[in-house]
């Protein structure tokens, strides 16, 4: 009993990190139609930036060991994504939108790199160890533990969950949704298209950085191998099933996606021989591309429709 | 010195030829095709599986590690590639096209294609290095100090070829007159009478040609793997965008710049990061030159 529990929490506990990453590209995708492919750079980024200032002091690494409170990790964690989603979009959301696409893309990649490479800082393919966790060690129990760890999940996903839902009803709300559905229309109402799709881009990537860290500090380790590219593609299926441009749907995809990719994983595990672990990677890939493939041909608003919104106090029937 | 001159034009004429696929369709389909890295590798993979059906080795051709035997499966791998696009296209792409659905689900529904065509290959071919056949490259000293693999000359000799064809291709026929017409403006093309589905099979085709070559030619002077076309697709995107992205021959510009920094990088100890540097030069061009180097301000 007590296993199949502390299974349930450990994979909500995983859920939420991917619904919360989720949460954060559809303020991009669903509600301002920015295409970030670099979800894994900003991750990645939040990841790394809480284990340098909550982590443990290594031999080999020049700055790091600081050894924070968590929440100074985790807001570290959300001004390090939000400044490089800064930079990024300062240089390419005045562009074609393939650019951002591109240059997002080329972010991903970049972040895989330095995390590899610059041993001086992230300690290269070794990773980075004992971060500490939040909130753990008040009881004995493991259990009690990520329980405690859900709970702080699920408040930080409630909190940035209210904040998007004034956000996307409020006035620069409706200026999101306007400039996705017609940039030139916006322009000529006077809306600085520009900044206003910077500062959704720089948010949603903000939250992802923070769910990176969240990530981080639960697992206690992070290395390269963590961040790989089919993570960005994970968190597109979630949203695009779930609903995009709906809170709740991003939040159900999260859940529903990351259900079938652990299921999956356990019954081709109980199928295949453990030598064809590759192969079983590669199958589930497969069938999760063309989950996206059918969503994308026969179901192209989601699970939960986007909800048609005017302002908070209106309401559409 | 000029070592690093030498290699980087052989990286940049790789480069170019996968990056005229992802040029022709940006402008003719008008979306950034992340699935374009995929399509050498399943070029180069088709190549290996003709190799192997025509059992007679590589070949060589005089000092050239690789002869008629390579060359032609890769015209075959060419057609295979060709077929397989082709068929993506009537799959997935053409339905979306017909909902006119936004370039961006396009973008997205490639980004998937990549994914899965790489995981694809896992599963046909397996996850480890293959080779089409085993030969040691021996280097010759071009200019003092700088030395090349006879291989280097034939690659840089099958790209100029290529291009040339191309450039012919587009300008001297009546097909390619018709692309260029649908890149400047698809609806008067269509107005006049241009059969748009045909511009965009060949659209296809010969992105996808060049490619295999491409896939092959990558394959024969490193290895083949599964990843291997997924890691050519930052260098070739920067190469479009750099090059001005309207301008066929800015892309192969925008190759020559990427495959010289690439190399510039390695000599200068800085191989790990080579992709990083890449974008790097591409995020500063784009800031103060956001048309590219060749590309007309719209």
């Amino acid at each position: 009993m007590e296993a199949y529990l502390s299974t349930i929490i450990f994979f909500l506990i995983f859920a939420s990190f991917y619904s919360l990453t989720t949460l954060g590209l559809n303020l991009q995708w669903g509600f301002t139609g920015l295409f970030n492919v670099g979800i894994v750079g900003f991750y990645a980024i939040g990841a790394y930036t809480s284990a340098i200032l909550t982590g443990p002091p290594y031999p080999d690494t020049l700055i790091g060991g600081l050894g924070l409170w968590f929440p100074i990790g985790f807001i570290g964690a959300m001004v390090t994504s939000g400044i490089a989603a800064l930079i990024v979009g300062f240089i390419t959301l005045r562009l074609r939108e393939d650019f951002l696409a591109i240059s997002t893309f080329g972010i991903g990649l970049s972040i895989q790199l330095v995390a590899l490479n610059f041993e001086s800082l992230t300690r290269g393919p070794n990773g980075m160890y004992s971060l500490p966790r939040p909130l753990s060690g008040i009881s004995e129990s493991n259990l009690v533990d990520n329980i405690l760890y859900l709970i702080l999940c699920l408040a930080i996903i409630g909190a940035v969950y209210w904040a998007f839902e004034r956000m996307v009803r409020s006035p620069w709300g409706r200026v999101l949704r306007a400039i996705r559905e017609d940039e030139t229309a916006s322009a000529a109402l006077g809306k600085n298209v520009f900044a206003i799709r910077l500062q959704s881009f720089v948010v949603g990537s903000a939250v992802m950085g923070l769910a990176g860290a969240m990530q981080g500090n639960f697992i206690g380790f992070i290395s390269p191998q963590d961040f790989l590219p089919i993570f960005t593609f994970q968190v597109f299926v979630m949203l695009i099933v779930g609903g995009s441009g709906n809170n709740m749907g991003a939040l159900l995809g999260g859940l529903v996606v990351w259900g079938l990719w652990s299921f999956s994983e356990q019954v081709i595990g109980a199928v295949l021989p453990a030598t064809f672990n590759t192969e079983a990677g590669a199958v589930r890939i497969v069938l999760i591309g063309l989950i996206l493939a059918l969503a994308l041909l026969y179901r192209p608003e989601g699970i939960l429709r986007e909800k048609r919104i005017v302002s908070r106090e209106a309401r559409l029937s | 010195m000029m070592q690093f001159v030498a290699d980087g034009i052989v990286s940049a004429a790789l480069i170019a030829l996968g990056a005229i696929g992802i040029s022709m369709t940006y402008n003719i389909l008008r979306f950034a095709n992340f699935a374009q890295g995929e399509i050498l590798t399943i070029g180069a993979y088709f190549t290996l599986l003709l190799v192997s059906l025509i059992g007679a080795g590589i070949g060589t051709l005089g000092p050239v590690a690789f002869g008629w035997p390579l060359l032609v499966s890769i015209v075959f791998a060419m057609a295979a590639t060709s077929v397989v696009v082709l068929v993506v296209d009537w799959l997935l792409f053409r339905p979306l096209r017909n909902r006119k659905a936004a370039r961006i689900t396009l973008i997205m529904a490639a980004f998937g294609l990549s994914l899965m065509g790489r995981n694809l290959v896992t599963l046909i071919a397996g996850g480890e290095p293959q080779y089409y056949a085993f030969f040691i490259p021996k280097a010759i000293e071009i200019l003092p100090g700088v030395r090349l693999v006879p291989d280097d000359f034939a690659i840089i000799g099958i790209a100029i070829i290529a291009f040339a064809a191309l450039f012919l291709f587009m300008n001297r026929t009546s097909m390619g007159r018709q692309m260029r017409a649908v890149s400047e403006n698809p609806t008067l093309a269509r107005i006049n009478g241009i059969d748009v589905r045909a511009v965009i099979r060949w659209t296809w085709i010969i992105g996808a040609s060049l490619a295999t070559v491409a896939g092959a030619l990558l394959a024969h002077n490193t290895q083949l793997r599964p990843e291997m076309g997924f890691d050519m697709l930052l260098p070739m995107f920067a190469a479009l965008i750099l090059g001005g992205a309207s301008n066929l021959y800015g892309t192969i510009l925008g190759a020559l710049v990427i495959g010289l920094t690439e190399a510039i990088a390695v000599s200068l100890g800085l191989a790990g990061y080579r992709a990083a540097i890449t974008f790097m030069v591409m995020l500063i061009v784009l800031l103060f030159r956001p048309q590219g180097l060749l590309g007309e301000k719209e």
